[in-house]
């Protein structure tokens, strides 16, 4: 690690450049800004540090995992007071996901969140979206089950290449 | 669990309430904590057991949502009542009696049927209540709400599905689905039944009238119902009484094993 040469943050924008290297510790190729779950970051005139999270589901395992990396970050970087706040409202949502986290996503293999489903998301009788297949593209895919290897994601199958994959769910 | 603080908005911004109607309401949270505390426990049962791998995780996943919505919902009861209670001493400390879920989410597994079944009509009146209570007065419980509102959705979803592949399928599923409906239908009057608080609580904006969610939950469950091919089973006995902690003997086996750790080591943490 070649820390040493960092300078301490002196503004909201070096300590979310300083953010970048925290990722969430189950999808490790996306960061907290590319999840959307970063709300905020301030520093005051002492220097003192607050960021802001909010959590992707309620029983979301890797909060504190990533509060504890937040925190491990800043203070290697020579930050004195950190301060992670955690809010509810409002509430998170897959829309938040930036562009270049859906391409990673993809990239990682796991579609990313279909766009437009609207208030319809998670409704019974609604359709289930187009979901490209990450492996080879293929738009002919059917979904295994709502719930996958996390609360975030549900398991699909692509009938064109026959192979398994996440489908990270809107919400 | 002791070392997260779930919300870091503080007891500063709970509505004004009288001493009264502040215990109705803190006993109110503790009926929403319970719900998904006691089902998520429930479906935690399932972990390793599930008829097929897929279903398996979908149970424990259900079970994760459900235990983080009651992580927060106990610990916004905490900070309204003020009295120092945590989340971990609500959830670990207290007895049976004080429990306040509904009847249907203490009720066994059964077969997967059955799970699915409870699990539908206990999701589809969960989705309605959280719903509502986005507008709650109380700005805790209404984030808490906005967020537990998404995840009700795709439970029913996931449930509702079930009931309609098992009613709508072979001669043993449609049977195993149709008696779990005629065995879980008692418990789910107690949903909409208010409790002598509850006027108060609904005058104050807090929560919705309990029996306001009927209309709603009964249209969804009888549209399920009708794709499933599953005959809604005739109103009679009725059973209640979980809220104001009078359990089925069910209850105090889902504590011991749900409490053991604190109450043999109390306060031990990791
Ligand atoms: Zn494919």
């Amino acid at each position: 690690m070649t820390l040493a040469a960092t300078s301490t943050p002196k503004d909201a924008a070096d300590v979310r450049a300083l953010l970048d290297a925290v990722t969430d510790p189950e999808i490790p190729v996306l960061t907290i800004g590319d999840l959307g779950i970063l709300r905020d970051v301030r520093v005051d005139d002492a220097g003192a540090v607050t960021v802001v999270i909010t959590p992707t589901y309620t029983g979301c395992p890797a909060m504190s995992a990533i509060e504890l990396a937040i925190r491990d970050r800043l203070l290697e970087a020579g930050c004195e007071a950190v301060r992670v706040e955690t809010v509810l409202s409002p509430a998170w949502t897959t829309d938040w996901m930036s562009a270049e986290g859906r391409r990673k996503l993809e990239a990682y293999g796991i579609a990313p969140p279909a766009d437009g489903a609207g208030e319809g998301r998670g409704a019974l009788f609604a359709a289930d979206p187009t979901v490209r297949c990450p492996h080879c593209g293929s738009q002919e895919t059917e979904k295994v089950s709502e719930f996958g290897s996390t609360a975030c994601k549900a398991l699909y199958r692509c009938r064109a290449c026959a192979e398994p994959f996440d489908y990270f769910k809107c919400i | 669990m002791n070392e997260t603080e779930l919300m870091d908005q503080p007891a500063a911004n709970a509505p004004a309430l009288d001493a009264g109607t502040q215990a109705i309401f803190v006993d109110y949270l503790l009926h929403l904590g319970d719900n998904g505390l006691i089902l998520g426990q429930r479906l935690g049962e399932w972990c390793g057991h599930g008829p097929v791998l897929e279903e398996d995780i979908a149970m424990t996943n259900i079970a994760l949502d459900l235990i983080g919505q009651a992580r927060m919902l106990l610990t916004r009861a905490g900070e309204i009542e003020g009295a120092g209670r945590d989340e971990d001493a609500l959830a670990y400390t207290r007895d049976a009696l004080a429990f306040r879920n509904l009847l249907l989410v203490e009720q066994p597994n059964g077969d997967f049927a059955l799970t699915m079944v409870r699990q539908f009509l206990f999701s589809a009146w969960s989705y309605e209540l959280y719903r509502r209570l986005t507008a709650s007065t109380d700005p805790g419980l209404a984030a808490i709400a906005a967020k537990a509102v998404k995840e009700a959705a795709y439970h029913r979803r996931h449930s509702g599905e079930w009931l309609i592949r098992l009613g709508d399928g072979t001669a043993e599923s449609k049977r195993r689905a149709q008696d779990a409906l005629d065995d879980l239908w008692i418990f789910t009057d107690e949903m909409f039944e208010a409790q002598p608080g509850d006027a108060a609580l609904a005058a104050a904006g807090l929560i919705p009238e309990p029996s306001s969610l009927r209309p709603d939950w009964e249209a969804m469950v009888e549209r399920v119902l009708a794709e499933a091919t599953l005959t809604r089973p005739d109103p009679g006995f009725r059973r209640e009484g979980g809220r104001t902690g009078r359990h089925s003997e069910y209850l105090g086996h889902i504590l011991s094993e749900l409490q053991f750790l604190q109450r043999a080591y109390p306060g031990a943490q990791w």
